[in-house]
């Protein structure tokens, strides 16, 4: 019940060219900005979309071959759009039966299954409500129950927990771990939030402008990361430059001291809870000393997340009471600075 | 406190309170003018009690047959990427705008005896169509049917078409996902667009005098009837005239609640 999909389709501006491949019980998430051509990937997995060319082969099954689009409605497949989209006009019960019954099932083995996914997912007993009479978190249940019921072979997941707010989506993204943790066949997980990738996928593909430009597991994505965009996710800071023995010439002209030898095209990440700021140069064996300007600052937990421009664009974490004490104003002028061995480099 | 937002603006109110008047008056000076009195005795007049069946049985008729061709025609329009959907939609309302009369000629001129169908008709099957009640349906169906494609062409593009996506993807081919998603969907445009497409037929004049003729018990509808009393006997026009407006008016009143509040909220 494996996916392989090479698929190449242009829709306006995008020019869509992506192949992956995902094994049974694995979870692939694909992470990307708006307009990456996420969710056109998956339509076009689901049979909503046909490719211009390409192919897709869910579990030996032929689905697209670039010439014949097998129809939506004849892929064993299950998914969940962002807003749970479920029928208003059929209560939650029969919304969960009613992949079941397209396939021919009975009235009475359909809604018994859909009872059984309804405790699954922790409905029990509200079968017959109206979706309008759900929560948020309760219709993507329900929506969860519904493309799973009929046991597909790929099951695709359209940002399915961003329309949820904080807390609802904590708990909801716990459950469908659980979920995805049980489901035999291949899942696809569309996410712009990396919090979601790194929780529930055992593999990330991150997709821009239509192409794929990073693939690994969330670790590795997390900490080597190959695009600002990703990198700005995470929280690090991206830096190219060519190594030089132990340092790394920047492609911004700074050069930045490391702890390894490094050769060739290659990245420095420096993490933002690493760097250390200082309203007058402090003396010690700091080697990497930068003059910056605070040009940004959002509070991200318990701490005060600075952007940093200068001679190198940098993110730097300080607590709420240096950021108070040093008066880091946007504008604020300061010094930067990161040791040899904090700072990660990888081949570009 | 006044509530500024609501209140309306004077130069907007004179000519509401004129529109309300104007649509309101002779409806009023209908009730003011109709022989109370008489009113029982012109009902039992089996000629009234004739016409005013005809015009309920051939107007649920010609709804009906609206219904059976104007939602799949709706559908095509709000859903086809067919070239051409422009046009077909001008083609399709131009019974709107066509005087009633029009209408009539053109349908007489294709399904008369001497009309390219008609003349087939005739001789393949020995059927007539013109002065029947036969005729008095397609009529009503021809000037009525363009209100209900246009009603439910608008909820159909004002539903959303995820849904339909949805279905798909969960086994539902095209025609399930249309039967068991999309119709309940839009059922309260369809209902608000059997009603309009119902109460037009039910004033149908133009098309059917001249299509079906005036002929009681088989093509004199109310509308025909009330114009023909009124040359004769204005008081059994007024009489068949207040009918017409309480069957209006009820049909209205009783369709509004279930159907039409909730389509106009949606």
């Amino acid at each position: 019940m494996s996916l392989e999909a090479s698929v190449g389709t242009r829709r306006g501006d995008l020019d869509l060219r992506v192949d992956v491949e995902v094994a049974d019980g694995e979870v692939l998430a694909l992470l990307g900005p708006n307009g990456a051509g996420k969710s056109t990937f998956v339509r076009v997995l689901a049979g909503l979309l046909p490719p211009d060319r390409g192919r897709v082969v869910v579990g030996g099954e032929v689905w697209d071959d670039g010439v014949t689009s097998r129809p939506a409605h004849r892929r064993a497949l299950g998914m969940v759009f962002q807003d749970a989209l479920l029928f208003p006009h059929l209560s939650v019960a029969d919304n969960v039966a009613f992949g079941l019954r397209t396939r021919g099932a009975r009235r009475g083995e359909a809604r018994a299954a859909a009872a059984a996914w309804l405790t699954r997912v922790g409905l029990d007993g509200l079968g017959a409500r109206r979706p309008a009479e759900l929560s948020g978190g309760q219709a993507q249940r329900a929506a969860l129950a519904r493309a799973l019921v009929g046991d597909p072979a790929l099951l695709l997941l359209d940002e399915p927990l961003s329309a949820l707010d904080a807390r609802t989506r904590l708990t909801v993204r716990a459950e469908l771990r659980r979920h995805l943790a049980a489901f035999r066949g291949s899942t696809v997980l569309v996410t712009h939030d990396p919090v979601d990738a790194m929780a529930l996928a055992d593999r990330v593909v991150v997709l821009e402008e239509g192409r794929v430009v990073q693939t690994g597991t969330p670790a590795e994505v997390a900490r080597r990361p190959r695009t600002d965009y990703v990198a700005r996710l995470v929280g690090l800071s991206l830096l190219p430059g060519t190594g030089a023995g132990r340092s790394v010439r920047l492609d911004c002209g700074a050069a930045v001291a490391i702890a390894e030898e490094a050769a060739g095209p290659v990245f420095a990440a420096i993490r933002p809870e690493s760097v250390a700021l200082y309203t007058t140069r402090p003396d010690g064996s700091t080697r990497n000393l930068w003059r910056e300007r605070v040009v940004g600052a959002t509070p991200h937990g318990a701490t005060v997340r600075c952007e940093l421009d200068g001679e190198v664009p940098l993110v730097a974490d300080v607590t709420a009471t240096s950021f108070a004490e040093m008066g880091l104003v946007p504008g604020a002028e300061v010094w930067a600075g990161v040791k040899a061995s904090e700072v990660a480099v990888y081949a570009r | 406190m006044t509530r500024p937002a609501t209140r309306v603006p004077g130069p907007l109110l004179v000519p509401a309170a004129l529109g309300v008047a104007f649509l309101v008056l002779p409806l009023l000076g209908l009730l003011v003018r109709t022989p109370w009195s008489q009113l029982a005795g012109q009902l039992a007049e089996p000629a009234v009690g004739q016409a005013l069946r005809l015009s309920l049985v051939s107007a649920t008729l010609a709804t009906a047959l609206s219904l059976v061709l104007g939602v799949p025609l709706a559908w095509v329009l709000a859903r086809s990427r067919a070239r051409g959907r422009s046009v077909l939609r001008a083609l399709v309302t131009v019974p709107l705008v066509l005087p009633p009369v029009v209408g009539g000629v053109a349908l007489f001129l294709v399904l008369g005896r001497q009309g390219i169908v008609g003349s087939w008709l005739d001789d393949a099957f020995g059927i007539t169509i013109p002065f029947t009640t036969a005729a008095v349906v397609i009529a009503e169906t021809f000037v009525a049917m363009p209100f209900l494609v246009i009603s439910v062409e608008g909820a159909l593009r004002a539903a959303d078409s995820r849904f339909e996506d949805v279905a798909a993807t969960l086994g539902a081919g095209r025609w399930t996902t249309f039967r068991r998603v999309t119709l309940p969907l839009v059922a309260p445009g369809i209902a608000a667009g059997a009603v309009l497409c119902w109460a037009r037929a039910l004033g149908e004049f133009g098309a059917t005098i001249t299509f079906a003729g005036n002929f009681p018990g088989t093509t004199q509808t109310m509308p025909l009837a009330v114009y023909l009393a009124l040359q004769r006997d204005p008081d059994a026009a007024i009489v068949l005239s207040v009918v017409l407006l309480a069957v209006s008016l009820a049909t209205l009143l009783l369709l509004r609640d279930r159907w039409l509040g909730r389509a106009g909220a949606a």
